[in-house]
């Protein structure tokens, strides 16, 4: 943290292109997910051409006199044409109302995704939305001899996003990529401390569940003319901001080398109190190997630590998890593994459940549910086995991971179900 | 009552519906690949092809066209939360 030094006013990035922002360097906890050791920087910017002014995003609302006092120094409100809104979250749209209040004359630019999020952020005002035209990759602004043309990249990291670029100066403003929670009043990335932790720890709880999206927006970014980047949080990247977009690619890349690339791959997760768990996650291993075209990988969650396991769960096709029901509940590992997977991107994996229980057999509905939740597919019924498996169940743990491993391989058989039965024929 | 058939062309299920059954309903029930985010038709989480038999679904509401129109969907996309069956065959599968 270094929040000293700088000026009160506006700072200048190239003549009439201001940093207007604010300097948050006590914050230590952010969106409650994301702890910060340096504070955080709010960035907001003006670019000024002949014919008109553009404002690029806004501050988080108690940093607002402070963003309005730097505003100030370069713009008259009565001037400001463009708002450009990379990204609603409030971090970033805190002093949105008051600044349409004080400009009310300008047009709101932003994402057509965003549209309902200014609709929703207004709606304490009471006041109509003011006149906004949604923009996406191709649109541009003419300021007068100053061209902000529009990058569509969203989900990065909400559905709103976009970037900005002002192609005279090669000037990007990217939102919260190639951002980071770091706070130092010299603002330059040649001039900061050392914030390479910060940038990498921000990719990684921010962007990695977008690595997808993260992929598209480079294949947008990397063709253009970078002279400096300009994101919503962190230090400025004038020098070699190229480097940083290549590190973007590099962490979208897959964390773990495939080896088998051409099969599809099947990690089963387990915890077991008598053995009975991890008989039946045994079985299920065989299953699915024996159909074949499926790499199976079994890992007991007693020997390992999330961070591998998210790794690994990032990269595999399907996983199912096995736990014995410990007081009407799946036991704690497995919530430990099943709550720290929104770092990563587990859309549409196949998933399922199944484990050993004495009395009521909870877990596996439960699991099953969270898998739902975080939007796996779960198309074939958990199994639950009332304490010790005996030759029969485990053959049905041997039946499980074969279907499991039919439909990671497109083999399974096409099959006609009345809907009032569903549930039975699942089961 | 009248019975319709939606096909989830990704996990191979067929199923024989009520009219009037949401493709939620199904979708949910047989595991398919639709994921499911507000369920209210504002999220656009649900984004579902519609392969065939788009004109056995009933029309979308200005809320389901609007959000459809906002998040840029392809033409022949449905959300899942959305769309209602009322007849005939239809095959699905995530977008």
């Amino acid at each position: 943290m270094r929040a000293s030094g700088i000026t009160e006013n506006a700072v200048e990035l190239a003549p009439g292109v201001h940093w207007v922002g604010a300097l948050d360097p006590h914050l230590r906890n952010f969106d409650i997910i994301l702890r910060t050791a340096n504070g955080t920087t709010y960035n907001a910017y003006v670019v000024r051409g002949e014919t008109g002014v553009a404002v690029i995003d806004t501050v988080k609302e108690s940093f607002a006199d402070d963003f309005f006092r730097r505003l100030e120094s370069v713009a008259r409100y009565d001037e400001i044409t463009t708002i450009v809104l990379n990204h609603l979250e409030p971090d970033h749209s805190g002093a949105l109302p008051e600044l349409l209040k004080r400009a009310p004359q300008a047009k709101v630019y932003l994402s057509r995704r965003a549209q309902m999020m200014l609709k929703a952020l207004l709606k304490p005002s009471g006041e109509a939305p003011p006149e906004y035209i949604p923009v996406t990759t191709g649109d541009t602004i003419d300021l007068g001899g100053r061209t902000l043309h529009f990058l569509h990249t969203p989900y990065l990291h909400w559905p709103d996003t976009q970037c900005t670029y002002l192609v005279e100066e090669g000037m990007l403003f990217s939102g919260d990529v190639f951002g980071c929670h770091f706070c130092d009043a010299r603002l330059y990335n040649d001039a900061v401390g050392d914030f390479r932790f910060s940038f990498e720890y921000y990719y990684a709880h921010i962007m990695r569940p977008f690595r997808e999206n993260v992929l598209d927006a480079l294949a947008l970014i990397e063709p253009l003319n970078l002279r400096l980047i300009a994101p919503a949080h962190g230090p400025i990247l004038r020098h070699m901001p190229r480097d940083y977009v290549q590190r973007y690619r590099e962490l979208a890349m897959p964390r773990l080398f495939n080896e088998a690339r051409s099969e599809k791959t099947l990690v089963i997760f387990y915890i077991s109190a008598y053995g009975n768990t991890r008989r039946m996650a045994e079985s299920l291993a065989a299953g699915a190997e024996a159909i074949g075209g499926v790499r199976v990988s079994l890992y007991d969650l007693e020997g390992g630590e999330s961070g591998i396991f998210t790794d690994l769960i990032e990269e595999a096709d399907g996983l199912a998890f096995g736990s014995p029901t410990i007081n009407a509940d799946a036991v704690k590992p497995i919530w430990d593994v099943l709550s720290s997977l929104t770092t990563v991107n587990v859309k549409g994996k196949l998933g399922a459940a199944f484990g050993s229980y004495g009395w009521s057999g909870e877990a596996v509905r439960l699991i099953e549910d969270r898998l739902r939740g975080l939007k796996l597919r779960v198309p074939v019924e958990g199994l639950r086995i009332k304490l010790v498996p005996d030759a029969g169940e485990l053959e049905q743990c041997h039946a499980l991971g074969e279907t499991l491993a039919r439909h990671l391989t497109g083999q399974v058989e096409h099959r006609e179900i009345e809907f009032s039965t569903l549930q039975v024929t699942l089961a | 009552m009248p019975k319709a058939k939606v096909t989830f062309e990704d996990i191979g299920v067929s199923v024989t519906v009520p009219a009037g059954t949401r493709l939620i309903e199904v979708s949910e029930k047989v595991g398919a690949g639709i994921t499911y985010g507000c369920r209210e038709g504002e999220c656009c989480t649900c984004l579902t092809k519609i392969v065939s038999g788009a004109d056995n679904l009933a029309p979308p509401s200005m809320l389901e066209d609007q959000v459809l129109k906002d998040n840029l969907a392809p033409r022949g996309h449905r959300l899942a939360c959305q769309a209602q069956i009322i007849g005939g065959e239809i095959v699905v599968k995530p977008a």
